[in-house]
């Protein structure tokens, strides 16, 4: 039996869907997963289980983790500052936000190896004041994903905070709630949401960033080499089962993990009577 | 607790939202803040609630000086138009707020808290609301939450703003009845804000008339409907019919019983239920024909046109019960004369 919906045009707009899907992000993908399979189960656990490999992996995801935690932190306070406060200069500040999506990642990452680097402006100031290397290290590579992220938070949490009810906050003041109340009870939860989604996205996006992190990080096997990388040696090494391996690897933990964090959202959604 | 206002000024930009406001709002008042809208009127509700500065002036709460004052010091609850509810937290989070904040020498145990947001859930009739989320309500049940909420923290003095400007007619009359029943309860002094002159009304004990920034008049409904001071408070307060006795033909307005022995300015206004009328036979010197009548429940309005007049000027509304009516036996076309029993007198 068919249920007649209010909502027409579900099968074309389904088959669109779904032909996209196929085309773009399926075909590509089961690709990697046949790659893959020439090798038998022994062979797959092999390459994986190389300690280059493995170090690779923990570099990757750590760095991304904690780049896209820090561009949280960074990127709330730039979207409260650009909703929030009128001042001078507020469109090009709003323009140079969007810049990391536009400039070529290789550029990005050539300009803060430059400054990081020990003789570099920046990273000679480290140096002197904090005995502190920032490039060559996963430090660097952490700088490198915090650039790279930022433009993805600012703009998930942007639209939700101009949207925001500044009533609520209004009310909260007027029944004795003090500023830091005001923040922590009525604004951040209503917030952290967008916030989540700013971060899955900046994480998500830093684990396949290549072109402005491997100029940063030195590459340095077991220290700051990154799975990406390992990818593109395998590659010109000819070994296009290993490369295979380690991308369809790849794929699976950022998949499990970005669906963790998009279960995760709806919960708190829920939790908070947003849907 | 008693609120004095004295010489309150406030600009937007370029903008004069307020003038000189001087105002005296006796403990335990009922009170309205009527006016069109724009007038300030909100403006002057959140310079109390110490949601908005002053630019001039001074606001007392029971003689102590509290311009200066946070909103959150102030003890002041606020009920805002489309409500404010904390769309993340349950009915009865919202309500136990107010509490919750209280810092933690004066903050009530945890039972404590839960005990008074049932009873004030009670109090606004919605104790099987509370895990509810505010967005699962209807307007009427979220007005009556936030009312709630307003009231856990016991506030000297409740503001509202618009309280029932979203809400359906029905919704909004029995909205009214409870609120004034409510106050009776309570007795905490409460002053809000309508652009709604039958609400005022019916509500208010003291109705505060504003107008682009300045308070035109106050008083109590009786003495804003009978007395009212010029030709603005007399135009929104209630239907009248102004009557320009210059321009109109003064010999039909006369004979209409208009007294002129002793006008105060050139325009008359006339309450439409200060209208008789009497049917005349058509051969009948009055001009008046009766064009067409409106059913507005317990009273008729008629309209009466003088047909030797154009304009506005030529037309004249009535109101007279049910029950008059029919005895009048009145039809569509009729030669009528009008008698005005009582008329205001503007420049």
């Amino acid at each position: 039996m068919t249920q007649s919906s209010i909502m027409p045009g579900f099968r074309p707009a389904l088959a669109f869907t779904l032909g996209y899907l196929t085309l773009i992000v399926l075909i590509p993908l089961s690709s990697l997963l046949f790659t893959s399979l020439q090798l038998d189960w022994n062979e797959y656990l092999d390459i994986m289980i190389d300690r280059r490999v493995l170090a690779a992996f923990r570099i990757s995801f750590l760095t991304s983790l904690a780049a896209s935690v820090i561009a949280g932190l960074f990127g709330f306070v730039i979207a409260w500052v650009m909703v929030r406060y009128p001042f001078a200069g507020k469109r090009v500040l709003d323009a140079l936000i969007d810049l990391p999506f536009a400039l070529p990642t290789a550029v990005a990452g050539v300009v803060l190896a430059t400054i990081y680097q020990p003789g570099g402006i920046v990273g000679k100031w480290l140096i002197d004041n904090f005995g502190l290397q920032v490039a060559y290290t996963p430090l660097g590579i952490v700088v490198a994903l915090i650039f790279i992220g930022i433009p993805f938070v600012v703009r998930t949490i942007e639209p939700v905070l101009q949207e925001f009810d500044t009533t609520m906050e209004e009310a909260a003041a007027c029944l004795g709630a003090s500023r830091l109340q005001v923040f922590a009870k009525i604004i951040l939860p209503n917030l952290f949401p967008a916030v989540l989604t700013g971060v899955s996205l900046a994480f998500a996006r830093g684990i396949g960033e290549y072109g402005s992190v491997i100029f940063i990080a030195g590459n340095l096997p077991y220290v700051s080499e990154i799975a990406p990388l390992l990818i593109v040696i395998k590659l010109e090494q000819y070994q296009y089962a290993g490369a295979t391996s380690i991308a369809f690897s790849m794929l699976i933990v950022s998949f499990l993990l970005l669906l963790g964090l998009n279960l995760l959202q709806r919960r708190l959604r829920k939790r908070s009577g947003q849907i | 607790m008693s609120i004095r206002l004295i010489d309150i000024s406030k600009n937007f930009g370029q903008f004069a939202a307020l003038h000189n406001i001087n105002l005296d709002i006796p403990a335990g008042e009922l009170v309205a803040l009527l006016g069109p809208s724009g007038c300030g009127k909100t403006t002057l509700l959140r310079i109390i609630a110490g949601l908005e500065t002053p630019d001039q002036g001074r606001v007392l709460l029971k003689d102590e000086d509290i311009t200066g004052q946070h909103a959150s010091r102030r003890g002041i609850g606020f009920v805002f138009q489309h409500y404010a509810l904390f769309r993340h937290m349950t009915v009865f989070d919202n309500i136990a707020f107010g509490l919750r904040v209280k810092p933690r020498r004066e903050r009530p145990a945890e039972t404590e808290i839960t005990k008074k947001a049932h009873a004030l859930l009670e109090l606004v009739q919605l104790d099987w609301l509370a895990d509810r989320f505010p967005d699962q309500l209807s307007g009427g049940q979220r007005q009556r939450i936030a009312l709630a909420r307003a009231l856990a923290v016991a506030p000297e003095v409740l503001l509202l703003d618009e309280p029932f400007g979203a809400l359906d007619a029905s919704v909004r009359k029995d909205l009214r009845l409870w609120l004034r029943n409510l106050h009776q309860e309570l007795n905490v002094t409460s002053i809000f804000v309508t652009h709604d002159q039958e609400e005022a009304m019916e509500v208010a004990s003291q109705v505060v008339v504003l107008n682009q920034g300045r308070i035109e008049q106050q008083g109590s409904p009786d003495a804003i409907y009978d007395n009212p001071v010029n030709a603005f408070v007399s135009k929104f307060i209630g239907q009248t019919n102004i009557l320009h006795v210059e321009q109109n033909d003064a010999a039909w307005l006369k004979s209409a019983g208009l007294v002129f022995e002793n006008p105060q300015g050139i325009y008359a206004h006339v309450r439409p239920h200060d209208i008789d009328i009497e049917k005349m036979s058509a051969t009948s010197a009055s001009p008046l024909i009766l064009k067409d009548w409106q059913h507005l429940g317990s009273s008729i309005r008629i309209e009466l046109v003088n047909p030797q007049l154009e304009g506005s000027g030529g037309s004249l509304y009535a109101e007279m019960s049910n029950r008059r009516f029919k005895q009048l036996n009145l039809n569509r076309g009729d030669r009528v004369a009008a008698h005005i029993r009582q008329a205001h007198w503007f420049d």
